[in-house]
């Protein structure tokens, strides 16, 4: 299968590892991966912050980019999968809706990709280690997925998955929120941590690289070097071997 | 943004750790009375379904079903009154108490007499109004306003209550929950048996039989609108029910979404006033639009009229959860109140509550009339942009970053120019001076900045 994977410009800019393993992790399952959009956007920040004109600015631009023949578009994140699954065409003239239209059914988050259109749970990967999961909003609730990236955490070998206190509850990250109201965003990501470091977890792994830089931005500030916070694609396209022992 | 601001107020209100214990406490008891109540259901999906098309239809008819339950509440002895604004509203009520001579009003829980600010035009007028739910009683002895919609003094302790109580009731402290419901309970008996006036909101009225419905777990609801020999109810236009039959499915709606009840301990149907023996001599029913036609011209906003007052998205909603209800500065709080409030409240004072949320969508999630929270906090988003009503920073900074998509050379440029002053030492205390890169640093490391399609 033809896969464009689009990184997302969260992970473009600031952790290009999530983009090179979900690629590794595509590959490994023997498919071929071409990026998308190094370095855009889908427009979700202009779309959150109630600008419809730059919304429309930039999510035009994302549907110009090159497929190269791609089957499938997959994205590590389900918040800019909500975007262009959900909201750009909110922004569109009537003109631009068929390429958007044409796209949108083959347009996935990674774990729902891979569980939902390979039906694959195990991708080979071991990790060892305690983690816990976050669910992140928009993979949760805009776009319904609840399992997969459980099933596919499972599957990880050495991975023991521990249950994490209100793992679907936000962490305070929201896009913009993030910035207009940094105290009750710090008041949340401080709870989520709190749960984090209660459930002894020595990685908390999520799926969005939003979450990401909230809690993580959050531990090193703090100066904490543990827990980890890694993303799905990370943790997946581990192969430590000695996970293997 | 305005000065007190959601901002300001809710800063204070995180760094309260009582107020936090006490928010996250009651909050997380009533989202887990919902959630066993709710699992009970094996159909409970298919009743929001319902619920949500029933709604749909009376708004689309509401002009209609509102003349059929002004005549049906005629009919039955009763009689209606229009009020446009908060201030017609409370001048209608003010009136008519003047016009029956009455001096002692005891209110059951109305958050629509707080949308219209009825007390203090009561007591401009010399009438003296007496909050009879318990939640409520404290609040007003305390001169607080609500901060929740179902639990007004979710933000007190019980020792809070306690040397309140002590203060203002000259009584010895107590701090036992039970002691002091009994107080409160002796003191009000008075004030029922006193009064001349009850008010009252109303959960439902339904347009076929003129039948106005208050759900409740003290009684003083039942006490209040069925001693003094006046009643007035004060209720929003979409309250309406068109069928009596509705009723089997709203109400178990509210109480198991609300608290977790299978049915709340009263329900009374009021259907006019006194017929031979029990009941007020005269019923008024004021019917208040107060913005709710300017929602109803919206298809999306619309919506939000279906709304139950239960409060499942305020319990779930995980910035009110932290910052309490006064932090809305609005009788309405929660994701509900940052829909309504502008429409209710003011345009222009409450324009900034819709950002006050992660959108993280819990809200919507729990809402037992499906009410799609987010999408309109995204809409009126825009419409405050529009009006140049949001952050201006944040439009400073989405109208460069749409024009660095745009020229992506430029683009890299300003990266690699980002990427060098990021390697300098100090770069982080120059760029916690910036606007929004300073919130982001406030409690966040900056992540450094790669170069995006770099081979690594």
């Amino acid at each position: 299968m033809r896969i464009a994977l689009f990184p997302t410009c969260l992970v473009s800019h600031f952790r290009p590892r999530v983009a090179d393993c979900a690629e590794a992790v595509l590959r490994r399952l023997g498919h071929q991966v071409t990026r998308m959009g190094e370095g855009s956007c889908c427009g979700q920040p202009a779309h959150s912050a109630g600008s419809p004109a730059e919304a429309g600015q930039v999510g035009r631009l994302w549907l110009g980019n090159d497929l190269n023949d791609a089957d499938y578009v997959v994205i590590p994140s389900g918040s800019c999968t909500a975007m262009l699954r959900h909201h750009l065409q909110h922004y569109l003239a009537p003109q631009e809706q068929q390429r958007l239209d044409e796209l949108r059914p083959r347009i996935y988050e990674f774990s729902e990709f891979l569980v939902d259109v390979l039906e694959v749970e195990d991708v080979g990967a071991s990790r060892r280690g305690r983690g816990a999961y976050h669910a992140s909003c928009h993979l949760l609730r805009d776009l319904g997925v609840r399992s997969a990236p459980l099933k596919l955490l499972q599957r990880v070998k050495g991975l023991e998955l521990t249950p994490l206190e209100k793992y679907d509850e936000c962490c305070g990250f929201g896009g913009v929120f993030s910035v207009l109201y940094p105290e009750v965003s710090e008041a949340m990501a401080a709870d989520k941590i709190r749960n984090l470091q209660a459930s002894r977890a020595d990685m908390l792994i999520l799926s969005d690289a939003g979450c990401l830089l909230q809690i993580e931005g959050a531990l090193r500030k703090a100066h904490s070097k543990r827990p980890s916070v890694l993303h799905l694609a990370e943790v997946l396209a581990g192969r430590s071997e000695e996970a293997h022992g | 943004m305005a000065e007190r601001g959601f901002r300001k107020q809710s800063t204070t209100a995180v760094s309260d750790s009582g107020l936090r214990a006490a928010l996250d406490h009651f909050t997380g008891a009533f989202v887990r009375m919902r959630e066993s109540a709710q699992d009970e259901l094996p159909n409970w999906e298919e009743m929001r379904r319902c619920a949500h098309r029933i709604k749909a239809h009376t708004m689309t008819r509401l002009d209609d079903y509102l003349l059929q339950l002004e005549s049906k509440l005629e009919a039955a002895g009763g009689q209606v009154l229009w009020a446009r604004t908060a201030e017609e509203a409370s001048a209608v009520i003010v009136d008519i108490a003047g016009r029956h001579g009455c001096k002692r009003a005891v209110k059951s829980k109305s958050m629509t007499s707080e949308e219209v600010h009825l007390n203090e035009a009561l007591q401009r007028a010399g009438v003296t109004p007496v909050e009879t739910d318990l939640g409520e009683y404290v609040a007003q002895l305390a001169q607080e306003r609500p901060s929740h919609i179902l639990a007004p003094i979710i933000h007190k302790t019980r020792q809070d209550v306690g040397r309140l109580l002590a203060e203002k009731l000259k009584i010895p402290y107590t701090e036992e929950v039970e002691e002091m419901t009994r107080i409160a309970r002796s003191t009000l008996r008075r004030d029922f048996f006193s009064a001349d006036l009850g008010i009252s909101g109303a959960n439902f009225a339904v347009a076929e039989t003129g039948t106005l419905v208050i759900v409740e777990n003290e009684g003083n609801a039942r006490l209040s609108t069925s001693l003094p020999r006046v009643h007035v109810v004060l209720m929003g236009i979409e309250k309406l029910l068109p069928r009596f039959a509705d009723l089997g499915l709203f109400l178990p709606l509210l109480t198991r979404a609300a608290t977790g009840q299978k049915m709340s301990s009263y329900v009374s149907l009021i259907t006019g006033p006194r017929q031979q023996d029990d009941g007020p001599d005269h019923l008024y029913v004021v019917l208040l639009d107060n913005g709710r036609s300017q929602m109803l011209a919206d298809p999306l906003m619309r919506q939000a009229l279906y709304c139950i007052r239960c409060s499942a998205c305020i319990n779930i909603c995980p910035v009110y959860k932290r910052t309490g209800g006064h932090s809305y500065d609005s009788v309405y709080p929660g994701p509900i109140g940052s829909v309504i409030s502008p429409f209710l409240m003011g345009r222009d004072s409450h324009s900034e509550l819709p950002f006050a949320s992660t959108l993280c969508g819990a809200c919507a999630e729990v809402c037992p009339m499906r009410i799609p929270l987010p999408e309109q906090l995204l809409s009126l988003r825009r419409q405050a942009a529009d009006r140049g009503r949001s952050n201006p920073h944040l439009g400073r900074a989405l109208r460069m970053w749409s024009f660095l998509q745009r020229h992506p050379r430029l683009r890299g440029l300003v990266l690699a120019m980002a990427r060098t002053v990021q390697r300098l030492p100090g770069s982080s205390a120059l760029f916690s001076r910036l606007p929004l890169l300073g919130e982001w640093s406030s409690f966040r490391s900056l992540p450094s900045l790669s170069r995006p399609g770099a081979k690594r």
